[in-house]
């Protein structure tokens, strides 16, 4: 009893301490000597934040450097309470708070944009923004039984609503309900709601371009500056070094845990960024391959539709050659992304397609592998992976389906061949330098990026004579980025394989592509070479090349 | 010892350490109360047997993605038939068994292709559907079994028409499979024919899983959008992995018959897919993925615990007439139970 007593009167007193001493300081968040460990692994060591009203601050880092971690701290997670608790202490306005909860964390003022989208697909944006926190006005009934009964006040809500969406530049009706909403948008809509609460002082942006397009992801970045200029304080969680360099005030550098630096954008520059993120000196990327373009055509299409929804094509003409790398780029829902799951049979197609000059049966993905082609898919874990199965079942599994690799046959039985399957594994992790704790480790543990690096095992398992890859490089780390884009240029160096490469990221496709085919409106606007000029480019994805330079494009 | 506290735990599952568990506490409570282990034991492996492949059956139309095959009285209903025939033609012991599985698997594959055609219409509510597939069907045959031109004594009511609510098997094909080499360890009969032939089907089974078709119906319970983007005919594997499970029905009640010595005809076969759903779930199986492992370890849990759950409920009310009731409650505690714990196989 007498040491319960003595504990709480501790307690007390340390509070009541840490409320005198930082207030000399007008930080609206501090975040001190923050660490944890988790399971005797220690993820995170001596971390130190401090946070501003209206400053915008990025947390950067390659995936596993500790940035989740640092957040679910900051919000109260349950997976870092149940584990253990954390080191340090986490000051708001000068005074020492304790988050055990995302509740308390709310009450706080934090809010955070997730990645993943909670909205509620049959409300309108106006009811998503308002649930929970409805404006009611009484009637009859309230005041017979409660309050809980009152009317909304849906003009008032509205009204909040607009203010809302004009903040984070969003130009669409507050009635408008969330199904069928592009994702672009709904990443607004969430934005929208968190400032709308009254007390919100700081929001936490986690990866939110991730899932954007170029000029979505632009939109946004302007929506927080307009966000942070009302006073709210912005944690921009990102591994894009641009966005950074745009936005960001303030930089703290996290790598295996640690604190690296935290500086302020003027006195830095991407490469410093890039650098101190990997730790280790980056160059550009991959240099453009020099090996000459063989002269057959490769790859045939005339007239190809797809009906891909959000991605539509509706008539690609394009001719890709022997032992090249084309490039497809272009904005988000321009329809460069349904190129590719077209011809491979994943969505509806039509339209003339030939391989190597012989006519390819559109709408059959056997006969898509059949005639040499293989994928490798934007949509990693849902189209990419099988997420409960081992790294060596994932890679060995289509070349088993549709070539009869690593089988043992005998007449119309087949047995798996275990051991060809784990040697094959094993090659191919030490080549991609797949990340893992084996053959053995089921693929929804690895990082994106070794997922990634997976899928592309997979594919080459193939043996393709053109392989497409959609996205490489979204979502995974620098580190990772090099590795998958190297590997590209390797094959096609080394064993000549053809690759369409489609990408958002115009940059990586300029690195290791021979041409670039820019799509818009679902047709090809024009095919370039890496080395012309930005404008070039610019004038292309907007779909106004041919109206301003009025020439043929080569 | 934490950390193999914590390697058994798992490896095994925590429901599976429940079950285990319970299952202990009522052994040693069945060797208080004096009631002889060694006839329990006996029990527990005559149904671990009888009842394993129909726990079997779940496996592929959980591989395929459609969950537990909860319209097994399908594939039973055609075993049944097959099995009539057996006797209708006179025949006995071991012939009978062959002829009456033998007849019944062409039956149950036209049945699982036609079943399967409609799971793959109505793709994500199949455990429902199912479920009311078999009772339909059930209560059709019940018009089916008063009418078919069945003309053998043994099988038809003295007076009126149609066929018995049960039939004895005494003179054709009861434990025939049961007391094949069968043999005796201290007081525990080991029903040699009946374990082989579980085993038999779970290796074929097990092989199966390891071929190159048996990968794909995985790869489409898995994920049908990646076995899509593999080049792999969805339906198809579906398709199949229903006929395979019906036909495991049907061979199922075969071997079920010739240990319970009677065929049971009417709304007998209603409920049978529920025990052996929730003994794949006891084994370790989620509604997403199961194994061969899950199988045995389930159908042996599930039954040992019916087996010896009863005397001990006995032993501890003695009220007469209190078994049904206690068989009922235990039976389906346990299904409830196993159901509680679909999607927490991780």
């Amino acid at each position: 009893m007498q040491g319960y007593r003595l504990k709480v009167a501790l307690h007390l007193y340390g509070d009541k301490q840490g409320g005198y001493a930082v207030a000399q300081d007008n930080y609206v968040l501090e975040m001190q000597n923050i660490g944890k460990v988790y399971a005797g692994n220690r993820v995170l060591k001596d971390v130190n934040l401090q946070l501003k009203a209206g400053e915008i601050h990025a947390v950067l880092g390659e995936n596993g450097a500790g940035k989740s971690t640092f957040m679910n701290i900051l919000f109260g997670m349950s997976v870092i309470h149940s584990t253990g608790g954390f080191e340090g202490k986490i000051v708001i306005d000068g005074k020492d708070v304790s988050i055990t909860s995302p509740y308390d964390a709310m009450n706080l003022g934090i809010g955070m944009v997730h990645q993943e989208f909670m909205l509620i697909p049959g409300f309108t944006i106006t009811e998503n923004i308002k649930v929970n926190r409805e404006i009611t006005r009484p009637n009859i009934a309230s005041r017979l039984f409660g309050p809980k009964l009152e009317s909304l006040d849906m003009d008032a809500m509205n009204r909040d609503a607009r203010k809302a969406l004009d903040t984070v530049g969003l130009n669409i009706e507050e009635w408008t309900k969330i199904a069928g909403m592009p994702v672009g948008l709904m990443q607004f809509v969430e934005i929208a709601r968190e400032i709308d609460k009254a007390n919100m002082k700081i929001i936490v942006f986690d990866e939110p371009t991730a899932v954007l397009t170029e000029s979505e992801a632009d939109t946004l970045l302007k929506a927080m500056q307009a966000i942070a200029r009302s006073g709210i304080a912005i944690l921009f969680i990102t591994h894009r070094l641009d966005e950074v360099m745009t936005i960001a005030d303030n930089i703290t550098v996290l790598r295996d845990g640690e604190l690296v630096r935290t500086l302020p954008k003027t006195e830095t520059n991407t490469f410093q960024l890039a650098e101190l993120m990997v730790g280790r000196k980056v160059e550009k990327i991959v240099q453009a391959s020099e090996n000459k373009v063989k002269e057959g055509i490769a790859l045939s299409v005339r007239g190809l539709k797809v009906l891909m929804p959000g991605e539509e094509v509706q008539k690609v003409d394009l001719d890709v050659f022997e032992g090249e790398i084309i490039g497809i780029g272009g904005l988000g829902g321009q329809g460069k992304l349904g190129i590719a799951n077209g011809i491979m049979g994943l969505y509806l197609a039509a339209g003339q397609v030939s391989v190597f000059g012989k006519p390819l049966q559109l709408n059959d993905t056997k006969a898509a592998y059949q005639a040499g082609l293989a994928f490798v898919s934007e949509d990693r874990r849902g189209v990419g992976l099988l997420l409960d199965s081992s790294i060596e079942m994932n890679i060995a599994f289509t070349a088993m389906q549709m070539r009869n690799r690593f089988l043992y046959r005998f007449g119309p039985f087949s047995h798996l061949a275990y051991g060809k399957i784990r040697r094959h594994a094993m090659e191919k992790i030490k080549e991609l330098d797949i990340r893992c704790t084996g053959p053995m480790q089921l693929t929804r543990r690895l990082s994106g990026g070794n997922q990634q690096k997976v899928c592309i095992a997979r594919a080459l398992a193939l043996d393709p004579k053109i392989l497409f890859v959609s996205e490489p490089t979204r979502g995974i780390d620098v580190g990772a980025k090099k590795i998958v884009l190297e590997e590209l240029v390797r094959l096609n160096r080394e064993l000549g394989m053809t690759i369409v490469m489609t990408s958002s990221e115009l940059a990586e496709l300029r690195s290791i592509c021979h041409r670039i085919a820019i799509v818009c409106h679902g047709a090809v606007e024009g095919v370039l070479s890496p080395d012309d000029n930005d404008v070039d480019f610019g004038l292309m994805m907007a779909g106004n090349y041919h109206k301003l330079r009025g020439k043929e494009v080569v | 010892m934490g950390n193999l506290w914590k390697n058994i735990v798992d490896n095994l599952g925590f429901a599976r350490l429940v079950i285990i568990g319970f299952l202990i506490v009522l052994v040693f409570g069945a060797a208080y109360f004096e009631i002889p282990l060694g006839p329990l034991l006996s029990a527990a492996l005559v149904r671990t047997g009888m009842n394993g492949i129909f726990v079997l059956a779940m496996l592929p139309t959980i591989n395929s993605g459609i969950g537990p095959n909860f319209g097994l009285p399908l594939g039973i209903l055609c075993g049944l038939v097959g099995s009539l025939l057996s006797i209708e033609l006179d025949m006995r012991g071991m012939p009978a068994i062959l002829f009456a599985a033998a007849v019944s698997i062409p039956l149950a594959t036209v049945v699982g292709a036609a079943y399967g055609w409609l799971l793959n219409k109505v793709k994500g509510s199949e455990m429902m559907v199912s479920t009311y597939v078999g009772f339909s069907i059930v209560s059709l045959m019940n018009i089916g079994w008063i009418i078919m031109p069945f003309t053998s004594p043994e099988m038809r009511w003295p007076i009126g028409r149609g066929l018995r609510v049960t039939i004895a098997l005494e003179e054709r094909f009861a434990s025939v499979l049961d007391e094949l080499l069968a043999f005796d360890v201290a007081g525990v009969v080991v029903p040699t024919g009946l374990l082989l032939t579980f085993f038999l089907m779970c290796l074929l089974m097990w092989f199966f899983i390891r071929s190159k078709t048996g990968m794909a119906m995985r790869a489409v319970g898995d994920s049908k959008q990646f076995a899509v983007a593999s080049g792999l005919n969805v339906d198809g594997y579906r398709l199949l992995g229903t006929i395979m499970s019906t036909v495991l029905g049907a061979v199922g009640i075969v071997v079920f018959s010739q240990s319970f010595a009677f065929i049971q005809l009417y709304e007998a076969p209603m409920t049978m897919g529920f025990p052996a759903a929730a003994a794949i779930l006891i084994g370790g199986a989620t509604v997403k993925r199961a194994n061969i492992l899950n199988v045995i370890l389930g159908a042996f849990l599930f039954q040992s615990l019916l087996v010896v759950s009863l005397p001990v409920a006995n032993k501890i009310i003695t009220v007469g007439g209190v078994a049904e009731i206690a068989r009922i409650i235990v039976s389906n505690g346990i299904i409830l139970y196993a159901l509680t714990q679909v999607g927490r196989g991780d």
